[in-house]
């Protein structure tokens, strides 16, 4: 009968650290295995990517739609690569789409905003985005200002 | 003078020799495979060193939770970052505070008493009169204890875990009205699987591994005296703490070291 109660007891432990792990890995970390998982990628070159991280959020009018999956860089042109992993099979985003890298708050994190365009064409997996604006550089900032300030 | 290197010299030959006896017990009572025969002896172990250390997990649990939501909040809702709070917390737990308080918990808890109660076998020579019957003690008493630490330790860590987010997020929603929906998906925004729930899990295994083999091999190693097994045990929890807290930073420095 003591047995018994050590062999319940046991097993429920071993439950619960179980179901404690599948909690975390639900719940805590956001996996969902019965959602549309297909994705597509997109790439864009950015002249500059100051702070973008891998992981970080591609949204369209705020939307998240997609995340960034990897940063590149282009030697030869001194340019960033930027390759995109949005939801859905593609065929859907204008291929004059635009790219900005914008920040959330003051002390935010980057991320990346779409901004759908008019074109009949449409983007698909492995398509590059033409039309970019990368980051805002508060030093490049302030230096632009001094210059025309020294200017006018 | 010449004295004095020797015992130098002697000391450092003992320290390499138990490091030696330790390696042999550990590899031979792995050797020795979990027969089936052997499963209710694992089971009354993970009962032993597993259910019996939930109680004070459970609570150590919520209480850090609950304060590391505390501390976060106040400091964050200086920049009216309230959301951020679950996500600090959840990262802060499954990276770090999980898996090493876990293991300094189970090293006091569980590690002591497996060395105690080895130790006094060892003192009142029942692992030499069970060899002189033809048992092993190795495959009797060692392996499924050390068995049991492998398995119990990691569980009790993803428990550890969600008690205490559970606790913070009893603070930061319930009491100092933070908000519900941004707490849970500042979190799933951030936490990812493999980086911060995977490589949490492999810090615990990782943990259960060393505190287990430190508490075995000290009580199978003590001196037969009562004096001894005080010391043991002394030993367990000082070398199983001070190693966890190393291994952390070394296996930090090497899983999240890149800082992208």
């Amino acid at each position: 009968m003591r047995m018994r109660t050590v062999e319940i007891s046991a097993g429920a432990f071993v439950l619960a650290g179980t179901l404690a792990l599948i909690f975390l890995a639900v719940r805590v970390s956001g996996v969902n295995l019965t959602a549309d998982r297909s994705s597509y990628t997109v790439l864009a070159r950015f002249d500059d990517v100051a702070g973008l991280q891998t992981r970080a959020r591609v949204s369209i009018a705020g939307v998240t739609v997609g995340r960034v999956a990897a940063i590149d860089i282009d030697l030869e042109y001194g340019e960033a690569i930027v390759s995109m992993e949005l939801k859905g099979s593609g065929g859907v985003l204008s291929t004059d789409t635009g790219a900005q890298i914008l920040t959330e708050g003051i002390l935010g994190a980057r991320y990346i905003s779409l901004l759908p365009g008019a074109d009949e064409e449409t983007l698909f997996d492995g398509d590059v985005i033409e039309d970019t604006q990368g980051a805002m550089v508060l030093e490049n900032l302030i230096g632009d200002l001094l210059t025309r300030l020294g200017a006018s | 003078m010449i004295g004095f290197i020797r015992g130098v010299g002697n000391r450092s030959l003992e320290r390499l020799a138990s490091i030696g006896r330790a390696t042999l017990v550990l590899v031979a009572a792995l050797w020795r495979l979990p027969r089936l025969a052997d499963i209710p002896l694992i089971v009354k172990q993970i009962y032993q060193v597993g259910v019996l250390s939930l109680v004070i997990v459970v609570l150590s649990a919520f209480c850090i939770g609950a304060v590391l939501a505390l501390q976060f909040h106040t400091q964050l809702a200086r920049f009216g970052a309230q959301d951020a709070v679950g996500v600090g917390l959840a990262l802060v737990l499954l990276r770090e505070l999980g898996p090493v308080v876990t293991a300094l918990l189970f090293a006091g808890r569980a590690g002591s008493a497996i060395t105690a109660e080895i130790g006094l076998m060892k003192t009142t020579e029942q692992l030499s009169s069970m060899e002189m019957m033809g048992v092993d003690p190795l495959q009797r008493i060692v392996a499924p204890r050390l068995w049991a630490g492998f398995v119990s330790l990691p569980l009790l860590t993803a428990i550890f875990n969600v008690v205490a987010i559970y606790g913070g997020m009893m603070v930061a929603v319930d009491w100092m009205g933070g908000d519900q929906g941004g707490f849970w998906s500042g979190i799933q925004a951030e936490v990812d699987i493999w980086d911060d729930i995977g490589k949490g899990v492999l810090k615990s295994v990782a943990f259960a591994v060393v505190v287990t083999w430190i508490a075995v091999f000290q009580g199978y190693d003590t001196e037969p005296t009562p004096e001894g097994i005080g010391l043991a045990t002394t030993r367990t929890v000082v070398m199983s703490s001070v190693m966890v807290l190393a291994i952390d930073f070394l296996l930090t420095l090497s899983m999240y070291g890149d800082f992208k």
